[in-house]
C-alpha cells in the first residue's frame, strides 16, 4: 500500500532533490541501472505457464515449483509478469501443446511464455522448461531446459530458482538472476546472537552457527566458502570465520582491543576495523588474517569498511572523526580521503556491485527531540546526488545490495525488533524477508 | 562477579545453618544417659564448677587437639558436638573448621559452662575472610562509581572526571586489583558504530585512570556497544544509564 501511494510522488520528489545540485545526473538515467529498463521503456511481458504435471504424486511439489518460479520473474524487476487470472487455462507440457497464439493475444497478451512438465520418480524429480517467443511463429523457442533435483520441496525450489535465473540472464539485460543468491544474517535468540542463512526469498532460514555468544556482522566471502563475523569471547569481539566447505569455524588471529565488521574484498583480502592501537581504525589483511595493516589514523570510531566491489581499490566506510558519524571514501592505501555525507548520523555503508552507487542508513535530522527517523539512502559516488530509498516504515540499517545490483536488502527496526526487508534499490517492491529478531543482512557476491 | 559474591554470602548462611542444626540436634541428647551416682548431700549442695582447655588451641585442617576439661560438684557433663562424657576427662577431636567447644555441667547445686576455641587454619577456605586484597566486589563497587557519558561523546565530563579519578585513587591503595573498563551505548544508532563508540568510551575511562598514576597493565578493556544493555527502555533516563564505562573487578 504504501509503495503504491508514493509511485506517483516518487518523480517529483526525485526532482525536488537533485534540483539545487549544479551536476545534474538525470534520474532516469540512475534507474536504468537498477532495472536494466531505461525510463519510457516498456518492461519485457512475460507469462509463466502453470507447469504440468508428469506423474499424479509430483502436483505438490509442481504446485511449489509454479509459486516459486513466478514469485522469482516478478522479484526479478525487469518484466511486467502476466497475473495467472489474466493467462490461459492450458498447461502445455510440451513444445508440441503450446500454442502461442493463445498466449500472445487476449489478456495475456504476452511477449514470452515459459512453460514445460514438471514429473518425479525414484526419488528425483525433472523439470522441462521452455520459454517461446509469442511474436515469432517459426522459430518461437527462446530457451530449453533440463533440470533435475532432489523430488521434494527444496529440490523443486532450486529447480525453478535455477529456470527464473536463465530467464533473467537471457531477457533481463544479461545479468546474472539472483535466485540462486544467499543472504547471510543474525538472529538474536535468548540472549545469543548466531549467523544465519536463508534463500533469496526469505525461504529454507536455518542457523549456520552455534557459538553460544554475541556473533555479528556476517560477511560472507566472494566463493561463498567462508563467513567472516566478529564475536563476543573473554576479551571483547574479535573477528572469526567459519567455514562453510568444512562446516566448522577455522582460525583467524586475534588481536587487543575490538576487532569487527569485517568486509571482503573481490580479490578475497579482508578489511576490518580494529582498535588493537587503542582506537578504532580501518586494517586490511589477507584473507587469513596475517600481514594486517592500518590505512586510517584518526581520532574517533573508524569502523564498517566496504569495499568497491567494481574496482577492489576503493574502500567506503563510517568515521566520526568530526562527531557524528559519516560516509566516507578512500583509497585502499588510505590516500584520496573524501567525505560523502554532509550532515546527520549516515552508518552502515555498502556498495553497490557496479561500483556507481552507495548505499546507507542516514538519520538526517540526529539529535535528542529531533523528528527524523533513520532510512535507506543511496548514493551516486560521483555527483554525491542522493535518494532516499526508506520512509515511515521504521528505523531501517544495514543496506546490502544484491549480486545484480537491482535489490536491496536492510533491516527493519532495531535490536530485538528487527526484521530483514528486501527491495528493488529504487525503492519499490518492499516485502518482509524474516520476522522479528532478525538483524544485519549480507547478501552473498553470487 | 556480583552473583559470586552472592554465592560466596549464601554458602556462609549455610555453613552457618548447618552447624546450628548439628549442636541443636546433640541437645537432644542431654535426656538419655543415666545420671551418675553421686553421693547424695543433705547439706545444700556445693555450686559445681567446670573449666576446659584445647591443646593446642589453633591447628591447621587434619590436625587433632587434645580437650581437657574437669570439673567439681557435677552430676553430669557434656560438650556441644562430642555428647554426655565423664566428669573429668580428655578426648582427641579433630574437627574440620574452627568449633567453639562448649562444655555444660550439671550438679545439684546449678549448673557451670566452660568454653574453649579452636581455631582450624583452612588453606583456601572456602569461606574466604572479604579482607582479601584481590579485590571485593561490593568495597570495589561502594569505592568505585562507573563513568556516564554525554549523548554520543566519548569524552569525560565533569562527572566522568570524578569518577575516573575516585577509581583511580581506589586502585592506587589497592595494588593487587586488577580491572577490566566495559565501553557501553544506548540502542540508538548502528550496532557496529556503537561497538567501536563503547571502545572509544573505554579507553577515554582508561586514559584517564593510567593518567592518574594506574599502570596501564592492570586495566583491561572491552568494547560491549549496544550488545548489553543496562536498561531497555526507550526514553532519555533508560539511554543515560546505557552510556557508559563500566568498572570491574578482572579475575
Amino acid at each position: 500500500m504504501t509503495i503504491c501511494k508514493r509511485l506517483p510522488l516518487r518523480p517529483l520528489l526525485l526532482a525536488l532533490l537533485l534540483a539545487p545540485l549544479a551536476s545534474l545526473t538525470p534520474l532516469h538515467a540512475q534507474d536504468n541501472v537498477f532495472t536494466g529498463t531505461n525510463s519510457g521503456a516498456d518492461r519485457v511481458r512475460i507469462a509463466a505457464a502453470d507447469f504440468k504435471a508428469g506423474s499424479p504424486d509430483s502436483a505438490a511439489l509442481k504446485r511449489t515449483f509454479d509459486t516459486v518460479l513466478f514469485s522469482d520473474l516478478g522479484n526479478a524487476g525487469v518484466f511486467d509478469l502476466v497475473s495467472k487470472s489474466m493467462q490461459p487455462q492450458a498447461t502445455p507440457g510440451t513444445p508440441q501443446e503450446m500454442r502461442v497464439a493463445d498466449w500472445s493475444g487476449g489478456t495475456a497478451n504476452a511477449t514470452f511464455v515459459a512453460f514445460g512438465s514438471f514429473s518425479s520418480a525414484g526419488g528425483r524429480g525433472t523439470v522441462n522448461a521452455w520459454v517461446f517467443d509469442t511474436h515469432n511463429a517459426q522459430y518461437p523457442q527462446v530457451l530449453g531446459k533440463q533440470y533435475t533435483d532432489t523430488a521434494d520441496e527444496n529440490g523443486a525450489r532450486m529447480m525453478a530458482h535455477k529456470f527464473a535465473d536463465e530467464i533473467i540472464l537471457r531477457l533481463g539485460g544479461g545479468i546474472p538472476g539472483i535466485a540462486e543468491s544467499k543472504i547471510y544474517f543474525v538472529r538474536a535468540a535468548a540472549g545469543t546472537k548466531e549467523i544465519w542463512v536463508m534463500d533469496y526469498d526469505g525461504a529454507n532460514a536455518h542457523a549456520v552457527t552455534h557459538l553460544g555468544t554475541i556473533s555479528i556482522s556476517p560477511r560472507v566471502s566472494p566463493d561463498n566458502s567462508r563467513i567472516a563475523f566478529s564475536s563476543l569471547g573473554n576479551d571483547g569481539f574479535q573477528i572469526r570465520v567459519y567455514s562453510l566447505l568444512l562446516n566448522r569455524m577455522v582460525a583467524f588471529p586475534s588481536a587487543g582491543g575490538t576487532n569487527l565488521s569485517p568486509a571482503w574484498a573481490a580479490n578475497g583480502q579482508i578489511a576490518f576495523s580494529s582498535s588493537r592501537s587503542g582506537d578504532p581504525e580501518i586494517y586490511i589483511a589477507d584473507a587469513n588474517g596475517n600481514n594486517p595493516r592500518r590505512i586510517t589514523s584518526s581520532r574517533g570510531p573508524d569502523v564498517s569498511p566496504t569495499w568497491n566491489p567494481k574496482t577492489g581499490s576503493q574502500i567506503a566506510w563510517i568515521s566520526g572523526r568530526t562527531g557524528l558519524p559519516q560516509v566516507y571514501i578512500m583509497d585502499t592505501d588510505g590516500a584520496g580521503v573524501q567525505r560523502m555525507t554532509d550532515t546527520g548520523y549516515a552508518t552502515s555503508v555498502s556498495w553497490s556491485p557496479n561500483g556507481q552507487f552507495l548505499a546507507f542508513a542516514w538519520d538526517r535530522k540526529y539529535g535528542p527531540g529531533a523528528p527524523g527517523g533513520q532510512d535507506i539512502y543511496l548514493m551516486d559516488v560521483a555527483s554525491k546526488t542522493w535518494i532516499q530509498l526508506t520512509n515511515g516504515i521504521g528505523r531501517c540499517d544495514f543496506p546490502s545490495w544484491s549480486p545484480d545490483g537491482r535489490h536491496v536488502v536492510f533491516a527493519v527496526g532495531s535490536g530485538a525488533r528487527a526484521e530483514i526487508w528486501t527491495m528493488l534499490a529504487d525503492g519499490t517492491g518492499k516485502h518482509r524477508l524474516a520476522p522479528t529478531g532478525s538483524d544485519m543482512p549480507n547478501w552473498s557476491f553470487r | 562477579m556480583i552473583q559470586q559474591h552472592t554465592l560466596r554470602t549464601r554458602t556462609i548462611l549455610t555453613l552457618a545453618a548447618a552447624s546450628m542444626l548439628l549442636l541443636s540436634g546433640c541437645h537432644k541428647k542431654d535426656t538419655a544417659p543415666p545420671p551418675y551416682a553421686a553421693a547424695p548431700t543433705v547439706a545444700s549442695p556445693a555450686v559445681p564448677t567446670a573449666t576446659l582447655n584445647a591443646e593446642p588451641s589453633a591447628i591447621d585442617l587434619g590436625q587433632s587437639v587434645v580437650l581437657t576439661w574437669r570439673s567439681t560438684g557435677a552430676t553430669s557433663a557434656v560438650i556441644d558436638g562430642i555428647g554426655p562424657v565423664n566428669l573429668n576427662g580428655t578426648t582427641n577431636v579433630t574437627p574440620s573448621n574452627s568449633t567453639n567447644f562448649h562444655l555444660v555441667v550439671k550438679g545439684d547445686g546449678g549448673t557451670a559452662e566452660a568454653n574453649v576455641r579452636v581455631t582450624v587454619r583452612v588453606p583456601m577456605a572456602p569461606v574466604a575472610p572479604t579482607s582479601s586484597d584481590l579485590g571485593d566486589d561490593a568495597a570495589f563497587h561502594a569505592a568505585v562509581q562507573d563513568v556516564f557519558f554525554d549523548y554520543d561523546s566519548y569524552d569525560l565530563n565533569a562527572a566522568g572526571q570524578t569518577s575516573a579519578s575516585q577509581a583511580a585513587s581506589y586502585l592506587n591503595a589497592h595494588p593487587n586489583i586488577k580491572i577490566t573498563i566495559g565501553g557501553y551505548t544506548d540502542e540508538r544508532g548502528s550496532a557496529e558504530y556503537n561497538l567501536a563508540l563503547g571502545e572509544n568510551r573505554a579507553n577515554a575511562v582508561k586514559t584517564a585512570v593510567v593518567n592518574a598514576g594506574v599502570a596501564a597493565g592492570r586495566i583491561r578493556v572491552i568494547s560491549f556497544g549496544k550488545e548489553k544493555q543496562f536498561c531497555t527502555e526507550q526514553n532519555e533516563a533508560c539511554w543515560q544509564q546505557n552510556r557508559r564505562g563500566q568498572f570491574n573487578i578482572d579475575k
